[in-house]
């Protein structure tokens, strides 16, 4: 499915710092990123509260203005310029977490898709894409809709909205942040179907950001994992999650609950990492259990910069220096483990 | 709790092409209307506006004119005279009818002018939170402190007595509230992640204002419109009563101040005195009545969940 | 309003296995909210039973009454609300008790830990003085004994104790989570109902509180009530869990079995929800449910899933689907093996 040739979106050193405010430091929220969507490719990008997961999803649709580096489009940098951002939003598109907080209370659902097209001065056969948008997205009849207002929708309607107007201007790329999260356990299922049948129909492509390690294994290509404003592993979903290479990815797959007893894994200790007081060297160390058992000198290399992570869509990368020293991961339980 | 959740009935008829925009309109109006306080301030509102607007076709200017007046001098109430007369014979009833004319005049003017001022400068500086908004805080906050009356008088003595002269110091004196107000709710407004999602589909900061934030603030600024259309006309009254007014043209504060400088208090004239007050008591609490209830109404809409 | 409570022998016989009395017994339980202009059905005629430091697990998505069960417990419930059926909790029927009765009830014998731990907390009193207040009222203890057990509580749940004069707003989310879990145990309670102790927090904390949450459970003998929409999460810390839809009970059973092989068709659903890792099945692709959440006010007639259930059958759209008993299982659908033969005995 995936174009290993041919970025559609890229990070190239992306680095977003958060200016200092009363009594903090400034927060380096996203600190050197090389990230690389391909063209109809679903990359999940995972990672804490804190980790700059965010910040990085919206740096890479425009809203955001990187310190450093840049985003690419098709092979071409993004100009910040009202013009090129305006034609950069056409094609890359932003679907938000809470989708009832996304849609304007005042605004029905037909002026909510077709507020896209208007912003564009896109006025020919407006109802008519509006009621498209609204087909794709599976809310039918259209016109049905036309008249409500957002509160009078279900949670997975709404969040069929905010995406029918992603389309209307017909993007190649959505990101979604924590598109499913805040919907309920059978909706979530119906919302990332969604993501895969347009990225089937209309070869769209997403960068999906999440927490949630199940929603990778459910509908990404490839899977990247944030950790304190940096990408630690990126590869295959096969090969991150059932062969994790970083202590940090491995750690994220012990916290999945499972009917396997908790006491079996390990769970990380500490508080979610803060992008206002980042360690030297691998920023994992401080809490990384694998370091713990090194022997002295081996555990001295994690206080050595790891190198940053290249933009490649077919290469399967690990910040971590000792990622072939690493033991081998327990095979997830699977379902057939459990009924036996 | 999740299972209180609940869903308004669905009421949208299912084939209708082209949404309306008069519906909620009009659904809204109802509920307004359904609220006592908000039906007798709108009751209110509208006889005093169609009082002021049918006056010419029953009131002829001979009436008004201190020479022509024809009635007994400073009478009570009686016979053809209602409300009694004035020292120079005019029926004071006519009167305060035609002195609502200016009163409402100058109260929706001066009303007009602190929206547009205090609205746009509200939304410009909540929109841009960086240096200009800082600025534009730091004018408004000057303005508050300057004094309201000294400064309104003062312009009335720099632009010359008359109604442009009260409807701008209104105005200016009166902005500064309706900025702040408007400030707090744009912030508020521009928080919500719809207006990020606007953002991304290409919206403009003009187009961000209008199409989102403006749309959201608009009710506030309507409930906030009616209680400052009470607080002008109260304004304008006790700017013409203070003498800053036309000497010529009738309005309630004018009346009051004629009844004042001609001694109806020493001469026992309350018929003189107490119907403009009654007046500007009755249609400025009309217009808080209706502010109150366009408020609750909004209140009860907005939030769904 | 019928209940299916006719159809199924009572919780105490039920268990036969476990020979214990039952903490808590819950039967025909009916919620009615009356707050809004039309009633709102949230419980309809459920059943269940605790045993003592049993763990069960309450799943279902928003309106499946979850909370509303739970809440009722305690009567933590508003005013308007009408509560039917018997809560029997330690030998005592809780919906006859008075409120002063109800008053020592709580914390002191049964405790919430609620959703979200900014919010539940007091941001202007420090957590010690938040720990201490339930012992102070509820047990004839001075201030220093009870500022002594605050500290255990702290140390216990993770929480360095010098950290008792700490305001809420002074700790990370995760920890005013265990606080919130600290001031649950102030008073040894028997019964802990943790009302989506997770939901607002990371993979990370949550398996950390899921641990220490379970840890807790097991030392202390408590038995526990959880809340979540996520059965894998109630999947690694209950014994048991108990899938709700439309305000009924829809299905009940040992965790891993409910989890690997569910017998409702809306449990089947739930569980594939939220895939295994690993698992080829859900690889690319998720499992969801078409459809929207029942309408809770309206009275149901059937089978509550029928209207979104894939193996829907006429006979589900109408009368009464009661819970059948399967060994320690039970579900309430027409498919369940020997389904026939209890209706037909009932």
């Amino acid at each position: 499915m995936a174009d290993p040739t041919e970025p559609v979106l890229e990070a190239r050193d992306l680095a977003v710092t958060f200016p200092a405010r009363r009594r903090q430091p400034a927060a380096r929220a996203v600190d050197g990123v090389n990230l690389a969507l391909g063209r109809g490719e679903v990359l999940a990008l995972i990672g804490e509260s804190g980790c700059g997961k965010s910040t990085l999803a919206r740096a890479m649709v425009g809203l955001i203005e990187p310190n450093r580096g840049e985003v690419r489009y098709a092979g071409k940098p993004l100009r910040r310029t009202r013009s090129g951002l305006r034609e950069f939003r056409r094609h890359v598109q932003l679907v938000l977490q809470d989708p009832y907080g996304a849609l304007n209370p005042r605004q029905n659902i037909h002026d909510a898709v077709a507020e896209g097209l208007r912003l564009h001065g896109q006025r020919a056969g407006l109802t008519r894409r509006v009621g498209e948008a609204l087909e794709q997205v599976g809310m039918r009849p259209p016109e049905h809709f036309f008249d409500r207002y957002p509160h009078q929708l279900s949670g997975g309607q709404q969040q069929r909205v905010v995406i029918a107007g992603a389309l209307t201007l017909g993007p190649e790329v959505l990101v979604a942040d924590e598109p499913v999260s805040s919907l309920d356990a059978s909706v979530r299922g119906e919302i990332l179907k969604l993501f895969l049948s347009l990225r089937d129909e209309l070869g769209l492509a997403a960068l999906v950001v999440s927490h949630d390690l199940g929603l990778a294994w459910n509908i990404a290509d490839r899977v990247a994992v944030m950790y304190l404003g940096r990408i630690v592993e990126v590869g295959t979903v096969e090969e991150v999650l059932l062969r994790p290479q970083h202590p940090y990815t491995r750690a994220l797959l012990d916290a999945v609950p499972s009917t396997s007893d908790l006491d079996a894994k390990t769970v990380l200790r500490g508080e979610p990492p803060d992008p206002t007081a980042i360690p030297a060297g691998c920023r994992f160390h401080p809490r990384c259990p694998l370091r713990a058992t090194l022997p002295e000198d081996r555990a001295q290399l994690c206080l050595n910069d790891v190198p940053v992570l290249a933009p490649a869509l077919d290469e399967r990368q690990v910040a971590c220096v000792h990622a072939d020293a690493a033991p081998p991961a327990a095979v997830p339980h699977d379902r057939a483990e459990v009924t036996t | 709790m999740s299972a209180t959740q609940e869903r308004p009935p669905d009421t949208t008829p299912v084939e209708e092409k082209a949404p309306s925009r008069l519906v909620p309109i009009w659904r809204f109006t109802l509920t307004v209307l359904r609220m006592p306080s908000g039906l007798f301030g709108v009751l209110v509102m509208l006889g005093f506006v169609l009082m002021a607007l049918t006056a010419p076709l029953y009131i002829h200017p001979s009436d008004l004119s201190v020479t022509q007046a024809t009635g007994p001098l400073l009478a009570p109430p009686q016979q053809g005279y209602p409300l009694g007369t004035d020292p120079a014979g005019r029926s004071v009833l006519l009167l305060v009818i035609w002195g609502s004319r200016t009163s409402l005049a100058i109260g929706v003017m001066a009303t007009l002018l602190t929206m547009v001022l205090g609205s746009s400068i509200g939304l410009v500086a909540g929109h841009y939170q960086g240096r200009t908004g800082r600025l534009l805080m730091h004018v408004t906050d000057w303005f508050i402190a300057l004094p309201g009356l000294p400064l309104a008088i003062a312009l009335a003595a720099v632009l010359g007595q008359g109604a442009a002269s009260i409807t701008i110091a209104i105005g200016v004196t009166s902005w500064t509230g309706t900025a702040r107000l408007v400030r707090a709710q744009t912030l508020a407004v521009e928080a919500r992640p719809f207006i990020e999602r606007s953002r991304a589909l290409g919206a403009t900061d003009t187009q961000l204002i209008t199409r989102q934030v403006l749309p959201n603030v608009m009710p506030l600024i309507l409930v906030s419109s009616t209680l400052t259309v009470a607080s002008a006309i109260l304004a304008e009254a006790t700017l013409t009563f203070l003498g800053l007014g036309d000497p010529t043209s009738v309005s309630w504060g004018s009346l009051l101040n004629n009844a004042f400088m001609q001694g109806a208090v020493t001469a026992g004239a309350w018929w003189y005195l107490i119907p403009p007050g009654i007046a500007i008591l009755v249609i400025v609490l009309g217009f808080t009545l209706v502010g109150r209830a366009v408020e609750h109404a909004l209140n009860a809409r907005v939030q769904p969940r | 309003m019928t209940a299916p409570a006719s159809q199924i022998p009572p919780a105490a016989e039920r268990r036969t296995d476990q020979p214990v009395e039952p903490l808590l017994d819950v039967r025909d339980l009916t919620v009615t909210y009356h707050s809004g202009k039309v009633p709102v059905y949230a419980a309809r005629g459920v059943d269940f039973a605790l045993a003592p430091g049993e763990t069960l697990g309450m799943a279902g998505e928003s309106g499946s009454g979850k909370t509303t069960v739970a809440m009722s417990l305690l009567r933590l419930l508003p005013a308007e609300t009408t509560v039917t059926g018997e809560i029997r909790f330690r030998d005592e029927d809780l919906l006859a008790a008075n409120w002063g009765r109800m008053r020592s009830v709580r914390w002191a014998e049964a405790s919430v830990v609620f959703q979200g731990a900014m919010s539940a907390l007091n941001p202007v009193r420090t957590i010690g003085e938040q720990i201490v207040e339930p012992i102070l009222l509820h047990e004839k203890v001075g201030e220093k004994a009870a500022r002594a057990r605050a500290r255990d509580l702290l140390d216990s749940v993770g929480v360095p104790s010098r950290r008792i004069a700490s305001y809420p707003h002074e700790l990370s989310g995760g920890q005013r989570q265990r606080v919130m879990m600290a001031m649950a145990l102030a008073c040894d309670p028997h019964l802990l109902i943790a009302d989506e102790p997770t939901t607002a927090l990371d993979v990370i904390v949550q398996a950390q509180i899921l641990s220490l949450l379970t840890d807790l459970v097991r030392e202390r003998g408590i038995s526990l009530i959880m809340i979540s929409h996520d059965l894998s999460v109630l999947a690694s810390t209950c014994d048991r869990i108990a899938v709700m839809y439309a305000g009924r009970l829809v299905e009940t059973g040992p965790s891993r079995q409910v989890i690997a092989s569910p017998l409702h068709p809306y449990a089947r659903a739930l569980a594939g929800a939220f895939p295994t890792l690993g698992d080829p099945g859900s690889r690319l692709a998720p499992g969801g449910l078409p459809g929207d959440p029942p309408d809770l006010r309206e009275e149901i007639d059937g089978c509550p899933f029928a209207p979104r259930c894939p193996e829907v059958e006429d006979r589900c759209r109408s009368g009464v689907i009661p819970l059948v008993r399967r060994g320690d299982r039970a579900a309430a659908c027409v498919h369940v093996t020997g389904y026939d033969e209890a209706v037909g005995d009932g």
